[in-house]
């Protein structure tokens, strides 16, 4: 097991080599920052000197090198916008994403959970049919649509919740976080809903799935034979089955909720550090896009090793092995 | 209808506690702002620091006013008025002294003389990795303490425009003239006059100003000023529409008219210093994105005074104005508005004359039109997409086949100012020009004059125009320290620069905010959003 973990993240060190020599030449290719820093009256000299103190007048390859260099010791840039340490930027708006993504996955699992059961245990109702059909929308439906169609009804006509904005934090461990008051809570709702949206969707569906594949299996025959009570076998035998491939996607997903609130971030005015990838995007921020980019490899590596490990756990048969070993 | 659907609303305890929770959320939003003296206010982008030094930029500059001041003031229609300084004088031509304004308070208590001006200045040009530094402003001007509330500035040269350039340099405190960007953006440095005072910074999420009760200009209204970024367009809108913010800046075109009809809002604008125009290749004698229409190569045709005007000619402003813009812009005839000083009195927006730009075209030997493409940046100007391709369908009308190729602000820039090994990639560009310092002296230098790293001029003059004759006129006005000839000299530069057709002006867009009912707003032509400009609706 030990040898399986420490081939992976060697594997993944490759990995993310190969998407920061990705990312740092691409941006390049998009454009030169200068233009979008620099007030537009400035002279041909004050732009030239504004670009020597940022290094951006030095052909890319050396700029690549320096950055390596840097990297190696720990430092990942500053950015050109901000004069910020770029990862400094990202961490201080780490976790207002992390938590948006936590309650968009809790509801996911709270929402989509019962939902994909009930669909499958109950297959021919027209409410299980209105269940899938409504999970194809929400798969369909684009996520700035929604999430302004959320704000004009729950926020605009309704007046029930904020339309905008994180709400009041407050500090736990030394992490901010505004999900402990009804406030934050009510700030958080629609973003995460939105976020959730697919989310639901595919934990239904995977659910459904998996209820409707087990349910014809032996095993589960054999538990009625035993006299099992209805809910045990659900709520043990099934569900327990059905969970592996619903772990091994949501944990995938989760970082991709992580990776791709940007929609929604920008939507609902979240501080987060998708609405910052988008600024620094826009704005060809280049040390904050790759250490954006460098954090979120680290953070699918580390997620996907946390669902090897669950596999384990969820089901004893699995044994951690790589082929060639 | 509500009462049916839920019929059992209340009765049930479920119900009733989410009834309850509801209800507790949505007072908190009734509270009466107003009343206690606290203001939201949206913005379109966040600010990158709290540095007053750092970041040349709108977004940066506006909230950086609330806390910090110039020795001299810019209005809401950018006329100077004394600030930190009462007056001035010329004391030879090479020689200005000013009068420092007595009792004056900082943030932390402290005194303001010549002392924290003198460090300001000598803070501008060494603020480490200044993605946009204010040393434009501060640049050959050697400052001089004659006594604590006197102060000399000595130039080189005579320096006609030293008033609306120092008036963009904030004053911080001589306590803080050393900190790093980093302290002033935690509040520890943050040491300004303004009539607000730092309360916190939340990168990306909320500025928190707090009123100076010891401001030397009356108090201020607001106790507290809360600025949040919100830079989807709908969503601003929508804030403002669901009580959750009280003002919003840069109202979209598309919503304007809707919520100047609502009865709940109000709607201010102003006409701004932006003004929108394309410019036009004139340095090479074949240009990339210009081809005859069987698409063989064909010499610039933009070379050629009648081709600039005839496409200018072609330019139906007004329907722009009304159809693109809703109504939101003023057709343009230069760089700025003629209402600022150093413009021209005699241009009028160039009228639609279809006739006379075909003719003009036969003339310059294009009977026939040409093929070329327009590129523009999709997202940095109000509407700017829509724009380019109006103009494209406009100047088909006088034979010319025009395409549009709209590109995201970073590649656009970037291509059509350096693109061609340093040199502008493209033959026909949309741009916008804000005139922050209220006179076009910078305009004309940086859009018109001719490219010449020595001189400092034509730095953003993306069409090469160049006529010495033009830059000699300029030269002579950026000497003459006299306001009323320096004007003159600008306005015939305008007038010249403007009948070659140096760029095509489109128009002049609006600055547009709006806010709830009971609130009174003062719009501004430089963008600037600021707290001072709300009061309440008397």
């Amino acid at each position: 097991m030990t040898a399986f973990i420490l081939r992976r993240l060697l594997q993944s060190l490759i990995v993310l080599l190969a998407m920061i020599v990705i990312v740092f030449f691409g941006v390049h290719v998009v454009g030169d920052p200068i233009w979008l820093l620099v007030s537009p009256d400035l002279t041909q000299d004050q732009i030239a000197e504004v670009a020597r103190q940022l290094g951006l007048d030095r052909p890319i390859w050396e700029q690549f090198a320096v950055f390596l260099g840097n990297a190696l010791h720990g430092d990942l840039g500053i950015s050109f916008v901000h004069g910020q340490p770029a990862m400094k930027l990202i961490l201080e708006r780490m976790p207002a994403t992390m938590e948006l993504a936590l309650f968009a996955l809790v509801l996911a699992l709270v929402i989509g959970l019962p939902l994909g059961l009930y669909a499958g245990l109950r297959p021919e109702r027209a409410s299980s049919r209105a269940i899938m059909a409504a999970s194809i929308l929400g798969f369909s439906l684009p996520t700035f649509w929604v999430g302004l169609m959320l704000i004009m009804v729950f926020a605009v006509i309704l007046g029930w919740l904020p339309s905008t904005g994180r709400g009041p934090t407050i500090a736990v461990l030394g992490i901010e976080t505004s999900l402990l008051s009804l406030k934050g809570l009510s700030h958080a709702l629609l973003p995460a809903i939105n976020l959730a949206l697919l989310k639901v969707s595919l934990v239904i569906r995977l659910t459904r799935a998996g209820v409707r594949e087990v349910l014809p299996l032996d095993f589960i025959k054999f538990a009625r034979a035993k006299g099992l009570s209805e809910t045990r076998i659900v709520l043990v035998h099934l569900l327990r089955n059905i969970l592996i491939p619903v772990v091994t996607v949501i944990g995938l997903e989760f970082g991709s909720l992580v990776a791709f609130s940007v929609v929604t971030e920008s939507i609902f005015a979240w501080p987060g550090m998708g609405k910052l990838l988008l600024d620094s995007i826009q704005r060809v921020d280049r040390p904050v896009i790759v250490a954006y980019v460098m954090l979120i490899v680290v953070l699918f590596v580390v997620i996907n090793l946390i669902v090897d490990l669950l596999y384990c756990l969820l089901d004893p048969r699995v044994r951690l092995q790589d082929q060639a070993s | 209808m509500r009462m049916t659907v839920f019929s059992d609303f209340g009765r049930r305890p479920l119900w009733r506690g989410i009834a309850v929770i509801l209800v507790m959320m949505a007072s908190g939003f009734g509270i009466d702002r107003l009343a206690a003296q606290d203001l939201r206010i949206a913005v379109s982008s966040e600010p990158s620091s709290f540095d007053p030094h750092f970041h040349n930029l709108t977004p940066n500059n506006q909230i950086m006013r609330h806390a910090f001041e110039p020795l001299i003031f810019a209005d809401e229609s950018q006329n100077l008025s004394p600030g930190l300084a009462t007056g001035w004088q010329l004391v030879d031509d090479l020689t200005w002294e000013f009068k420092l304004r007595p009792g004056v308070k900082f943030h932390d208590g402290s005194t303001f003389s010549a002392d924290d001006v003198i460090a300001s200045f000598e803070r501008v040009p060494n603020v480490p990795r200044s993605p946009s530094p204010f040393t434009s402003y501060v640049k050959g001007r050697m400052l001089e303490k004659i006594d604590d509330l006197t102060l000399r500035i000595k130039t080189a040269a005579p320096d006609p425009l030293m008033l609306n350039n120092i008036a963009q340099v904030m004053i911080v405190s001589k306590a803080a003239a050393r900190a790093p960007t980093e302290d002033f953006n935690s509040g520890k440095a943050a040491i300004g006059t303004g009539p607000y005072r730092f309360n916190a910074f939340v990168p990306g999420d909320r500025v928190v100003l707090d009123r100076f009760d010891e401001y030397w200009g009356g108090k201020p209204h607001w106790l507290r000023v809360t600025l949040k970024p919100i830079s989807s367009n709908p969503a601003r809108v929508a804030a403002l529409l669901a009580g959750d913010t009280d003002v919003i800046e840069a109202v979209p075109t598309t919503d304007a008219q809707r919520l100047k009809a609502d009865k709940n809002l109000i709607v201010a604008s102003a006409l701004s210093n932006r003004v929108i125009y394309f410019h036009l290749d004139q340095y090479r004698d074949v240009t990339p994105f210009i081809r005859a229409k069987d698409g063989s190569e064909i010499k610039n045709p933009l070379r050629d005074v009648r081709v600039r005007q005839a496409l200018s000619k072609a330019i139906n402003r007004p329907a722009m104005v009304e159809r693109v813009m809703e109504g939101e812009a003023v057709p343009a005839s230069q760089l700025l508005p003629d209402s600022y000083p150093g413009t021209s009195k005699n241009l009028k927006p160039v009228a639609l004359d279809v006739a006379g730009a075909r003719k003009l075209l036969s003339e310059a030997g294009y009977p026939n039109g040409f093929k070329m493409v327009m590129h523009g940046p999709n997202g940095r100007y109000t509407n700017d997409t829509k724009i380019i391709e109006a103009a494209a369908q406009m100047f088909a009308r006088i034979g010319i086949e025009a395409s549009v190729e709209t590109l995201p602000p970073a590649p656009f820039f970037s291509r059509a100012s350096s693109g061609n090994n340093g040199h502008p990639e493209f033959s026909f560009i949309l741009v916008g020009w804000s005139a922050g310092t209220g006179e076009p002296s910078d305009s004309l230098r940086t859009l018109l004059g001719t490219f010449d790293r020595e001189k400092g001029t034509g730095a953003a003059n993306r069409g090469r125009y160049s006529n010495p004759q033009f830059d000699a006129i300029l030269a002579n006005a950026l000497r003459t320290v006299d306001d009323k000839k320096r004007a003159a000299l600008l306005a015939e530069a305008t007038d010249l620069a403007m009948n070659d057709v140096g760029l095509i002006p489109i128009h002049y867009q609006f600055n547009t905010w709006a806010a709830r009912k009971g609130y009174a707003l003062v719009a501004r032509s430089d963008e600037y959003t600021l707290a001072t400009s709300v009061k309440p609706a008397p």
